[in-house]
Parts: C-alpha cells; sequence; structure tokens
C-alpha cells in the first residue's frame, strides 16, 4: 500500500484530468450518436430548419418587403394580371396561396414557430413528467397511486374534443397549445415510461449508499434518480416534438388554432379554397406539397435525432 | 483412445476494438466415466471452452484451430445440422445461472419432455414417464414435476436441470458453475448426486467453477486456466500438494478454507489482462512473482513435465 | 440474557432485535401473517472489532445488517450506539447525525454507485451531505481516500466513471466512500463475495488494515464460512431470522456446538482433495419463517432434537464458557 495520506493534490492537473475526461466522455458519446447514422442525418434535418426559420427575419430586415413578403398581408402588385395562386418566380420561388402570399415566406414563418411550439411542448412535458415519474416512483404508495391515477385519466382525456370547446370560449394561441400539451405528456403516458424507469432506479444499492450516507428524499431524487431517468427523458422529449408538431398541423388544418400563420394553416387555406380536388393537386402543388414536406421533414429530423439517442442511452442496443 | 480429446483448441470473438483471444491452444483429454475441473477466475475462458466443445457459441466467436475429436469424430469441422446429433444426445451441459434457464410460463416437466422429444422419437406418455424417473434420480419428488419453476426452490431447479442434462443418456455432461448461487448444504447434497450419477452411469464430467474447493471435492483432475490458456493440469492430488504453475500456487494461497491450520492468505497483485491484446510470452508474466526475461518474450508450451502432470511454465516451482 | 453478551461499554449493542413482514393478505380476511425475517438478536460490537455474521440465504442476516443502519426500521428491540438508542430515534437531525458515524459497503460493486457520477462524486457524497469541509477539502479527502485505497495516482481515478473499472478497483472505491467520513461503524454486507479470488484477498487485507488505523467496529456479513475465519474476531451463525451460535472465530469454526453450525461447517467444500468431511446429519430443507412456532426454529431439522425442545420456547443463547454462546437446550 503506497502512503500518499499527507500528500497535497495538485489541483491544476486535477482540473486538466477532469477536463480530458469530460472531453472524452463526450466525444465517446459523438462517436456512438454517428455510428447509429440516422443520428447525424437527423441533426442535420433539424439543423437545416433551424436555421431555414432563423433566416427569415434576417431577410424581412434586410432584402424584404413586408408589403409584399408578410405571411399573412402581404401581396406582389407586380402579379396583379395574373390570378393567384401563381406558380413558382423568381421573386416566389414557391408561388403564392390563393390571397397572393408568398408561401416561401409563409413556410419560413411558420416552420419557426412550429419548431418553438414542438420544443416548448416536449421540453416542459418531459420535465413534468421526469419530475412525476421520478416522484411518484420513489415515494410509492399513495402519491404512486395518485400520479398514476391522473396519468389514466390523461391518456383517456378527450382532447380533441375539450380544444374545439376551448377554441369557441377564447382564443387558443400557439403557447396555450404548449402548455396544454406539456401537461398531457407531463402527467399521461410519458409519465409512465419514465416511472417505470424511476422505480428501476429506486432499487439499485447506490440509493441506499446515499440513504446511509445521511442523504434526504430530495437529495435521492434530485441527484440519484433523476440523473438515471434523464437520458430516457431526453429520447422521449425527441419523439414528443413530433407528436407535438403533428397535433399542431393537424388542429391548424380543422381550424382549431388561434394563430397567425402555420403549417397547418398554409394546407387548410389550399383546402377551404379548393385546390385540394382531383387534378388540381398536382397543378398546384406547391400550395400543400412544400408545407407538407416540412411538417414530414422536421418530425423524422427529430424522431431520427432521437434514434441516434437511443443508440446512446441504451446500452443494450451497443454491439460489442 | 479417450472419450474426448481436445488439442490446441483455439477460439476467438471478433469485437468492435479487434478479436478478443478467449481461448487460445487448449488441450485436454477425458475418459468415460472421469471427471475433470476447470478452475479458474472469471474471464479467463472457461466457460467459453466449454461452449466451443459444444459449439454453442454467438455469431461473432470463430474456432480458429484445433480438434475436438469426440469419440473419434472432429466436431470442430460439422455443421449446425450434423452438430446436432452430439448436442445434449452424447455432451450435454448444465448451465451457469441454471435458476434462470428454465421457462417461467411451461410447467417443469413439459420442458423436459420437450427437450427428450427433440431428440428421440418417443411417445409423450412415454416421455412423461421417462421425466418422473429422471426425478427420482436426480433426488426430487416426481409428484412436483407438474409444477412450475417459480414453485422450486433453488435447490430444486438446479436437481430439475441436471435432470433435463440427462434426459438424453449422454456420454458427457458440462456442468457450469453448478451450484454457484446455492447455499452450502444444498451444494453440497447436489454435488454428492452429480458424483454419484457420474459413476453409476459411468457418465464423463466436465466441472467449470472459480472455487478451487468445489472442484477439488468432485473431480479426478484438474485444469487451471488463466487469460484463456491451460496453465496447468494434473490429478487432483497432486496439483493441490505440488502445484508447479506460480498462479495455480497464488491460487491455492489466496485460497481460504474453514478446516485446517489458518495460513496466511496470499495477496496477488495486478488485475488479469485484456485479451485483446495480451501480454506477449507468458500471459501470467506481470504478475508472476518468479518471472525471469524468457517469460515476456515466448509463451511456454504446455508440456508434460511429469507422467501426467501438464504444465505451461519456463520457471516452474519444484520438479 | 447474560450482561456478557451486551457488554454496555461496547460502541454498539443490540438487544432483543426483531424485525416482522407483513404478508399480504387477502382484501377480506383479518388474518395477517407475519414473516419474522429477524427475531431476538442480541449481540454487542467494541470499536475495532469486526462481528461476522453468517448463515445462508434467507436467514435474515442482511436484514439485520440494515437494520442497524435504519435503512430498515425495526420492529422491536434496541440498538445502543454509544449508549444511545437509535432504533427508534425519527428520521431527520438525529438520524442524520447517527449516519454520520456509520457507513455500509454492498456486495455488488456494478450496482452500488451511481453510474452517472464520477468517482469524485461518489466519494465526496457523504462529506457534501454532512456539509464537512468545503470543495478544496473535499478534494483532499476524495484525493487521500483514493490513494489509501490504493488507486494511484488519485488525480488520474478522481474524474473516471464507475464502468471504467474493474470489479476489484470498484469495490476499492466502495470503501474510500465508506471511509471519507471517518466512521465509527461499518455494516460490510458480502464485500468480496463478487470478487475473484486473486483480487479478494487484497479486499478483505485493505479492510482489516482500516478497521485498525480507524479503530472501526465491522459487522462482516458473509455466506462464506472461510472468509469470515480470516475477517473477524467473532462469528455469530443466524439461522431462520434466529441467532444460534456467536464466539470467537476460531472457537465456533473448530468446536461448533449447535447442531446447525455442524452441519454448515461440514457442508463447506475443502479446497483439499485428502481430506474427507464428516456427513451432514440434517434432514430438510430450509423455510420461510412465516408465522413460526414458539420453539426452536432449528427443531424440524435438527438431529438433536428432544421432546423438551418442542415444549418449550426457542432456546436463549447461553455461555458455554469463554464467551462462546449457543442457543441450544442439549449442549
Amino acid at each position: 500500500m503506497v502512503d500518499t495520506a499527507s500528500q497535497q493534490v495538485d489541483r491544476a492537473a486535477m482540473r486538466r484530468e477532469r477536463w480530458r475526461l469530460f472531453t472524452r466522455t463526450l466525444r465517446d458519446n459523438w462517436r456512438l450518436f454517428v455510428g447509429s447514422k440516422i443520428g447525424p442525418i437527423g441533426l442535420g434535418i433539424v439543423i437545416f430548419f433551424v436555421l431555414f426559420s432563423a433566416s427569415y427575419p434576417i431577410f424581412m430586415a434586410v432584402t424584404h418587403n413586408p408589403r409584399i413578403y408578410d405571411p399573412v398581408t402581404g401581396f406582389d402588385y407586380d402579379l396583379m394580371p395574373t390570378s393567384n395562386p401563381h406558380p413558382p418566380t423568381w421573386s416566389h420561388p414557391l408561388g403564392t396561396d390563393v390571397y397572393g402570399r408568398d408561401i416561401l415566406s409563409q413556410l419560413m414563418y411558420s416552420s419557426g414557430h412550429d419548431l418553438l411550439l414542438g420544443l416548448i411542448a416536449a421540453g416542459a412535458g418531459v420535465l413534468l413528467a421526469t419530475l412525476v415519474g421520478s416522484i411518484a416512483a420513489f415515494y410509492g404508495g399513495i402519491v404512486d397511486m395518485f400520479f398514476m391515477r391522473v396519468a389514466d385519466i390523461m391518456m383517456l382525456f378527450p382532447f380533441l374534443a375539450t380544444l374545439v370547446a376551448l377554441s369557441a370560449l377564447m382564443n387558443v394561441s400557439l403557447l396555450m397549445l404548449a402548455i396544454f400539451l406539456a401537461i398531457l405528456t407531463g402527467f399521461g403516458t410519458t409519465s409512465i415510461i419514465l416511472r417505470s424507469q424511476a422505480l428501476q432506479v429506486k432499487v439499485k444499492p447506490f440509493v441506499e449508499a446515499a440513504r446511509v450516507s445521511g442523504g434526504s428524499n430530495f437529495h435521492i431524487i434530485w441527484s440519484h434518480i433523476v440523473p438515471n431517468v434523464l437520458p430516457l427523458s431526453f429520447l422521449y422529449m425527441m419523439f414528443s416534438v413530433t407528436g407535438a408538431i403533428f397535433t399542431e398541423a393537424a388542429l391548424a388544418f380543422l381550424g382549431f388554432l388561434n394563430v397567425r400563420m402555420s403549417l397547418g394553416i398554409i394546407i387548410q387555406n389550399a383546402n377551404t379554397s379548393g385546390y385540394l380536388i382531383g387534378t388540381r393537386l398536382a397543378t398546384y402543388w406547391y400550395m400543400w406539397l412544400p408545407a407538407g414536406a416540412v411538417i414530414s421533414l422536421i418530425c423524422a429530423g427529430f424522431y431520427f435525432v432521437g434514434r441516434g439517442l437511443d443508440e446512446v442511452v441504451n446500452p443494450r442496443l451497443r454491439e460489442r | 483412445m479417450a472419450l474426448l480429446e481436445v488439442s490446441d483448441l483455439t477460439m476467438h470473438y471478433r469485437t468492435r476494438s479487434g478479436w478478443v483471444q478467449a481461448v487460445e491452444r487448449v488441450n485436454l483429454s477425458l475418459d468415460r466415466g472421469a471427471a475433470i475441473g476447470l478452475v479458474g477466475e472469471s474471464g479467463c475462458g472457461k466457460t467459453s471452452l466449454a461452449m466451443s466443445l459444444l459449439k454453442l457459441l454467438p455469431s461473432n466467436a470463430q474456432i480458429k484451430e484445433g480438434q475436438i475429436l469426440f469419440d473419434g469424430n472432429d466436431l470442430v469441422p460439422l455443421t449446425e445440422d450434423q452438430m446436432r446429433r452430439y448436442r445434449w444426445e452424447r455432451i450435454s451441459m448444465v448451465f451457469q445461472a441454471a435458476m434462470n434457464s428454465l421457462n417461467p410460463v411451461y410447467t417443469v416437466r413439459d420442458q423436459i419432455v420437450e427437450a427428450i422429444q427433440y431428440h428421440m422419437p418417443m411417445r409423450y406418455e412415454e416421455a412423461w414417464s421417462r421425466v418422473a424417473k429422471l426425478f427420482e434420480f436426480v433426488g426430487l419428488d416426481p409428484g412436483v414435476m407438474n409444477q412450475y419453476p417459480h414453485e422450486y426452490s433453488g435447490g430444486m431447479k438446479q436437481r430439475a436441470v441436471i435432470a433435463m442434462a440427462l434426459a438424453c443418456d449422454p456420454d458427457i455432461i458440462i456442468a457450469d458453475e453448478p451450484t454457484t448461487a446455492l447455499d452450502v448444504i444444498v451444494q453440497d447434497r447436489i454435488l454428492k448426486r452429480m458424483d454419484e450419477i457420474r459413476s453409476e452411469l459411468n457418465m464423463a464430467m466436465i466441472y467449470i467453477s472459480h472455487d478451487i474447493a468445489v472442484i477439488a471435492e468432485v473431480s479426478d483432475r484438474i485444469g487451471v486456466m488463466y487469460a484463456g490458456k491451460m496453465m496447468e493440469m494434473a490429478d487432483v492430488v497432486t496439483i493441490f500438494q505440488k502445484p508447479l504453475h506460480p498462479y495455480t500456487f497464488a491460487l491455492m494461497s489466496a485460497f481460504p478454507s474453514v478446516r485446517g491450520e489458518k495460513h496466511e492468505l496470499v495477496e496477488l497483485p495486478g488485475e488479469p489482462p485484456d485479451l485483446i491484446s495480451p501480454p506477449k510470452g507468458c500471459r501470467f508474466h506481470p504478475r508472476c512473482p518468479q518471472a525471469t526475461a524468457v517469460c515476456s518474450e515466448k509463451a511456454p508450451e504446455f508440456t508434460e513435465v511429469e507422467p501426467g502432470h501438464f504444465c505451461a511454465c519456463w520457471n516452474p516451482r519444484s520438479k | 440474557m447474560p450482561d456478557t453478551v451486551t457488554a454496555t461499554d461496547a460502541l454498539i449493542k443490540v438487544d432483543n432485535l426483531s424485525k416482522y413482514y407483513p404478508l399480504a393478505s387477502g382484501l377480506f380476511s383479518r388474518v395477517r401473517h407475519y414473516i419474522h425475517a429477524v427475531e431476538g438478536v442480541s449481540f454487542a460490537a467494541d470499536a475495532g472489532e469486526v462481528i461476522g455474521l453468517a448463515g445462508e440465504s434467507g436467514c435474515g442476516k442482511t436484514t439485520t445488517g440494515k437494520l442497524l443502519l435504519r435503512l430498515i426500521a425495526p420492529t422491536n428491540g434496541y440498538i445502543y450506539f454509544n449508549g444511545i438508542d437509535v432504533a427508534r430515534i425519527p428520521s431527520g437531525g438525529k438520524l442524520k447525525a447517527y449516519r454520520r458515524q456509520v457507513q455500509m459497503i454492498f456486495q455488488d460493486p456494478y450496482e452500488s454507485m451511481n453510474p452517472r457520477k464520477t468517482l469524485y462524486d461518489i466519494i465526496a457524497e457523504p462529506l457534501a451531505v454532512h456539509k464537512i469541509g468545503n470543495i478544496v477539502g473535499r478534494e483532499q479527502v476524495v484525493a487521500d481516500s483514493l490513494a489509501r485505497v490504493g488507486l494511484v495516482p488519485p488525480e488520474t481515478f478522481m474524474f473516471r466513471y464507475p464502468h471504467e473499472l474493474s470489479g476489484g478497483q470498484r469495490q476499492r472505491v466502495a470503501i474510500a466512500r465508506a471511509i471519507g467520513i471517518k466512521p465509527r461503524f461499518i455494516v460490510a454486507d458480502e464485500p468480496t463475495s463478487m470478487l475473484d479470488v486473486s483480487i479478494r484477498t487484497g479486499v478483505m487485507k485493505l479492510l482489516l488494515e482500516l478497521r485498525q488505523e480507524y479503530n472501526l467496529a465491522m459487522l462482516y456479513i458473509t455466506h462464506d464460512l472461510a472468509v469470515a475465519r480470516y475477517m473477524c474476531e467473532r462469528l455469530a451463525i443466524m439461522y431462520l431470522g434466529r441467532m444460534v451460535e456467536l464466539g470467537p472465530t476460531e472457537e465456533v469454526l473448530q468446536n461448533p456446538l449447535h447442531p446447525y453450525t455442524k452441519a454448515l461447517i461440514s457442508a463447506v467444500p475443502v479446497p483439499d482433495p485428502t481430506f474427507k468431511r464428516e456427513a451432514i446429519p440434517i434432514k430438510g430443507s430450509i423455510s420461510r419463517p412465516v408465522d413460526p412456532p414458539s420453539y426452536c426454529r432449528f427443531y424440524p431439522r435438527c438431529p438433536v432434537a428432544t421432546d423438551y425442545c418442542r415444549e418449550n420456547k426457542h432456546p436463549p443463547l447461553e455461555d458455554k464458557g469463554d464467551g462462546h454462546y449457543v442457543a441450544c437446550y442439549n449442549v
């Protein structure tokens, strides 16, 4: 046995070592993520749409005239002689809709809002689900029973009908929808999944070790259970984003949302003005295809990122 | 001619970081009715060796060289289909953690009946009465055979798994840590019964364990493995009284006993090597108290030092 | 109960400790059944002493260890630590103060550490929970502890994750975690049973060295009597929740008095092929202590049982000389 009990630790060397090991862990995880092949594709798609929507306010401020390119009130008088909707031209690469508004601008504007909606709904929802799942699993008994019955109610909740009723009473904004969805995920299915993960963590000896060390319930939940549930939470967050964006598109299409413009509304406009019928579907492709493709791509992007994270989070999927 | 003659058997696993040299040029021979014990620590390749003998290997494993002569036939080149005739019918196995090798949704009887019918054309009733006989044979009340595994105690499950291994009258049973999870009194009974079964049926046994005391009780010969290699092999009394290999000696001096004089336990420094890039020369040399220059250069051959006593070491402790 | 079993000046003294678990009963059934997991266990340990607790699985040895640390609340009995009864102190400040002085080492080195924490976080956790020292001080303690258990240089180990270490190294980290707050009493629950022979010896020796250095009292729980022989000054044998024999280790192992201890020892395989063990006289197999009758727990399997054993209560632990206690009427 080496006697080093009185030796001073080299703090600088320690910091370097900590940094080296931290970056190595990051690198290892990144390698696994890249190794999944599908993950980086998803990340690429997501980054593309983040840039795509972030560039919109810049275009509006620098080159685009809001009178022409505003997603709701814009109108291009140069196209007056011909009727709207107008097929793609140089100034309107994806054409204009039935009211003469630039479809590309609508897409850029909407995808930003949809991304935000998806991330807020999924982020808040999964955070809530992590806490609910961890607390329910840790305390068990009546606390667990309460949260699980709440989850049952959430799963059986007629949320479409509620939204219809709600939209009749008040204007449902994107933020409200995000909160609504967050509560549904936070207390519903995701919390059940994360609770079962927390239950597995709870019985591990390291929880007992923390207890012996005098750790309080809060300490155990916060520093032992939550960190071990969090990777799975993050995974489910990616899948929840997809759900939230689909929901938004569906609700906007049905006209239940009070938003200026969204991907769902673009398609709804095409529908209500009668362009989604028969052969017109092909002629007026630019009225529905770009919006539909953006919805699908964003959702696929987050789903792929989730699949890539799955490889990092679930060691059982890793080959030796 | 021995019943089983393994020569230069080498088996590697392919992984992302390289080939794991799990079993490296292992030799052993086993006569009808004999029992050989393989000891070694976790990761020494003893289970991999057993799985290679049955060719029950995962898809990333490959037998690189060597022969497995069973009754004069080499098993290495055989196809999966041809192997099936040997597996269970001629060589069967009691798996590690046998507790978990029973399916919880079928009765124990049905599981053994299925194993029998898979290998032998037999009517259900016939197989059934055979299970009852097997149960009596391994010391279980045939009345419990209609129960589900979860109704069995650990010892009963182990006996049931042994009954299953005996189902097709094999010539060899490989028992991989057959009693590791059991309490000593139950372990003692099961080991005794297995030893009796061996002499009653003149069956050969290969025992695999990390516990040299267990191996000493039931084996005629003992092979000591380390890092995928056979280090020493001799009959049980010789290996305990005159161990030649420093690793065998270290293993024994680190092993406590409840009986006899309380000898000082000797600590073996270091840890077993990574088998992807094992040490050059003798795989034990980095931890060996007797290592010399040649040990890190060339791997010693597994040679017969004296009649029946094999050892792979440049500096055996004493002839 | 003779006084010497539970000497009053001992660091930790357990008196008549019991734990009953209710069995899940039917919704309308009024009869409650209880598993008597631990019943009437008494012993004492001085500072610097290792007491072994051995027996088969289900004998209540781990439950006893967890009761001592109040991971489980006892049904009956007293646990005096330094003269203060900790069996019934409410969770909160007082319990935390008790836990400031005790630690536990677990069996499974792979499950007893949070996989998402670095070794620094793991070893510093007790210090952080009890708010001992500042960050610089804790780093020093962690480094010293790591060095003490042989993981050198500590700087290279401190910020690694448990999965990067071997089983033996992990168990050393578990020990480092236990000694960081300088406890006075440690419960070691089979700390070496999952380690290989060549690794095990080092860990056993380390524990014995630390016991000396810190003047620790230790409860060493094991199913392996051979390991207990090397680790413990005194050894207690448990059967179905009851302590049946307690005495100096060598005395208990070489001269067992209780028929169960005799059977247990004769069942342990000996690493000597020329040694022939005597046959085990006991019959039957271990059951669960559900609503056990009041007579001796070992009565149904006992080779020397008499009618007296069945007609009287479970025998008390009695001194048969030199601190060798046995709970049997026929010794």
